[in-house]
């Protein structure tokens, strides 16, 4: 180490940076470590590109065959070899929208109640358990949702909301339990631990100044919250809504089991729907032909470009929001 | 050094042990017959301890492909290959039944005393979505002996590929040519109504936890977990509660139609025995005409003659319905034909 001759450079005239990186490079074992790291930190993108790579050579006979009609056609017939996307593509989208719809004023009111109103002593706690939430396998979830939400909707939630709102497209039809609104609360319940944990760390975050600034103006609690702490957070805040969009995207197991399995679009949440992770979950292993399979194929396609787009909007989103103040935004 | 005792360690090992040399077979494929197939590969394992078989349960769909790939020495299906998959391996595969099965007819309906009845168009019809209403006059007909309620009439089918839909598919397919137009039999269909499970246990809870639902499970799984089931009017006209023995019946009662010389992708729905129950099907083993090894093949045609012979005594046991006894000389005579390097394997033991 003294043999480095680091006395030898002139204080403060080249930047910290490159005396680092003369200190570094020469040594053997240095540049075989680093060569190594290199590797490894680019294995994982490079997993994803081949990943998109497998997903497309496999779609490629279904996109030949349908063309672009995949994602607007609606018949999926396996005796035919008929294939279209369209209602997996919407249940995906409604019910993890329905998810969001639910699990974010939640998961906020959560998290705000957890970091501004709650007694010292209960906030490990109530922390702790949403947080478990977050380890309870999906098959479970999916069990409870047939056994005891279904039944629950079908006595308690669906007559009072057919008597109020039965007259809107959306709560309209029969409830047989398995449905769009079923899928949708069980993601929203999935979801909630993961916004809920990281919302409550942005509002962590927020620096105590805010909320005193607001306060010594005679801003009640509330009022602080909502002009002061929430506006400083949003940024991270809209990470964490996106973060648990993300799950309800691809959530396949206890969605598949309560949400009806059936291709269909229809904009009432009492109807069946299906979902793309559900559909090649349920599907691929009995799938014979090579279209079928292919289609199952591009519909992973599909569901691995609407991920990625989704991420690349709420990105865009932080980066927006963030210009100026951020906090949260660089663990996101 | 340590490399070379090694090596002359292991060389003398292998120098001592060729009798004792096991072969190992690897199949793959349906679910439905994994229990008696598990439950043969051990037996027979411990009579035969040279002779190791495996079996994985993917499903048929899966069972054909690694199959036709050629990475499993054998393969289990309850839907036959088609004809064109079959082309696609140059017709190298004999089909062999191992034993058989029944789809029943679920409901969820409360405070009956007996069985609802079913009969052909009528289950085609609700499953068309025709019949929304379980008192519609034709189901009402049909069953005078219990009260039908007016609720609607909830369809649950398989939302996975699955050979139980293949035989509850090609049922229907034989008894509405509606249905057959319109949706067909595979292992996955466009199903006109209805809610998707996944598997028979996601069929079943579904149909337990909706009033008024009707679906489809296997005869084993629906016995196994008290679910109720309905009785079927079978083609000679006669009220076939389902059991093994209605089963068995099927597959004696297509016997005729099929020959011996057939090649055992038959179909036994619709039987015309009179004591058959219509929603019957073989499960098969899928095999290779020819094998490029003979102590592999040899085996394989052992094991199965053992199954077919021996291994049908458990099978009512375990849920399964035995092969006819009739059908027997039929399956031997096929197993004789399997060759390896141009020479037939069987020996009989």
């Amino acid at each position: 180490m003294s043999s480095f001759p680091i006395e030898g450079v002139p204080p403060g005239r080249p930047s910290a940076e490159t005396r680092w990186r003369s200190l570094v490079g020469n040594d053997r074992s240095d540049r075989v470590y680093r060569n190594v790291l290199t590797g490894l930190a680019l294995a994982l993108p490079a997993l994803i590109l081949i990943i998109l790579g497998v997903l497309f050579m496999g779609a490629l006979p279904a996109l030949k065959r349908f063309g672009p009609s995949f994602i607007w056609t609606s018949t999926w017939d396996p005796v035919a070899e008929v294939y279209g996307a369209a209602p997996m593509i919407f249940g995906t989208l409604a019910s993890s929208f329905l998810a969001l719809l639910i699990a974010v004023p939640l998961a906020l009111s959560v998290a705000i109640f957890l970091t501004e109103f709650s007694p010292r002593w209960l906030r490990q706690p109530v922390g702790f358990v949403i947080e478990l939430l977050a380890a309870i396998p999906s098959v479970v979830y999916g069990t409870w949702g047939i056994f005891v939400l279904i039944p629950f909707l079908r006595a308690h939630v669906v007559p009072p909301l057919k008597a109020v709102l039965g007259w809107t497209p959306f709560f309209h039809g029969v409830f047989y339990g398995n449905s769009l609104l079923a899928g949708g609360i069980i993601l929203a319940i999935m979801i909630v631990p993961y916004i809920a944990a990281v919302s409550r760390e942005v509002l962590l975050a927020v620096p105590g100044s805010q909320r005193e600034a607001a306060l010594a103006m005679g801003a009640t609690r509330w009022e602080a919250v909502r002009s002061a702490v929430l506006p400083y957070g949003r940024a991270g805040l809209i990470g964490a809504v996106i973060l648990g969009l993300g799950r309800a995207l691809g959530e396949t197991m206890a969605v598949t089991m309560v949400i009806g399995n059936r291709h269909d679009i229809g904009v009432s949440v009492f109807q069946p729907a299906y979902t793309m992770a559900a559909a090649i979950a349920n599907e691929f292993s009995e799938a014979t032909t090579h279209l079928y399979l292919s289609a199952l194929f591009e519909v992973g396609l599909i569901l691995f470009v609407l991920t990625v787009v989704v991420n690349a909007i709420a990105r865009i989103l932080i980066w927006r929001v963030a210009r100026g103040q951020a906090v949260g935004s660089q663990a996101l | 050094m340590k490399l070379t005792r090694f090596l002359a360690v292991a060389g003398l090992l292998g120098g001592a042990t060729p009798l004792a040399a096991q072969i190992q077979l690897n199949g793959a494929g349906a679910t439905f017959p994994n229990i008696i197939y598990s439950d043969w590969m051990l037996t027979y394992n411990q009579s035969h301890p040279d002779v190791k078989l495996n079996y994985q349960s993917i499903g048929s769909g899966g069972g054909i492909r690694q199959f036709s790939d050629g990475t499993v020495d054998f393969g289990g299906t309850d839907a036959p290959m088609s004809d064109s998959a079959i082309a696609a391996i140059q017709g190298n595969v004999l089909h062999i039944p191992t034993v058989m099965g029944a789809v029943v007819v679920a409901y969820n309906l409360q405070g009956l005393s007996q069985p609802v009845k079913f009969t052909a168009d009528v289950l085609a019809d609700i499953f068309l979505g025709k019949i929304t209403k379980w008192n519609d006059p034709r189901l009402v007909s049909i069953n005078a002996d219990v009260t039908l309620p007016a609720t609607d009439i909830v369809v649950v089918h398989r939302a996975d590929g699955s050979g139980t839909s293949f035989v509850f598919t090609d049922y229907l397919s034989k008894v509405s040519s509606e249905w057959q137009q319109k949706v067909g039999k595979g292992t996955s269909v466009n199903w006109p109504v209805g809610l998707g499970g996944r598997g028979n246990e996601g069929v079943s809870a579904t149909v337990s936890q909706t009033p008024g639902a009707i679906g489809y499970v296997e005869l084993a799984y629906a016995q196994k977990n008290n679910i109720p089931f309905g009785t079927m009017r079978n083609s000679a006209g006669n009220w076939i509660t389902p059991s093994l023995e209605a089963v068995t019946a099927a597959a004696a009662g297509a016997m005729k139609d099929m020959g011996p010389n057939t090649d055992f992708r038959v179909s036994i729905t619709n039987s015309p025995g009179k004591q058959a129950y219509p929603i019957s099907s073989f499960t098969w083993f899928l095999l290779h005409k020819t094998y490029a090894d003979a102590d592999k093949a040899r085996a394989l045609v052992q094991f199965l003659a053992w199954a077919e012979g021996e291994g049908q005594a458990k099978a009512s046991s375990l849920g399964y319905a035995p092969l006819p006894k009739e059908l027997h000389p039929w399956i031997e005579s096929r197993l004789k034909t399997i060759t390896a390097g141009g020479r037939a394997v069987w020996k009989a033991e």
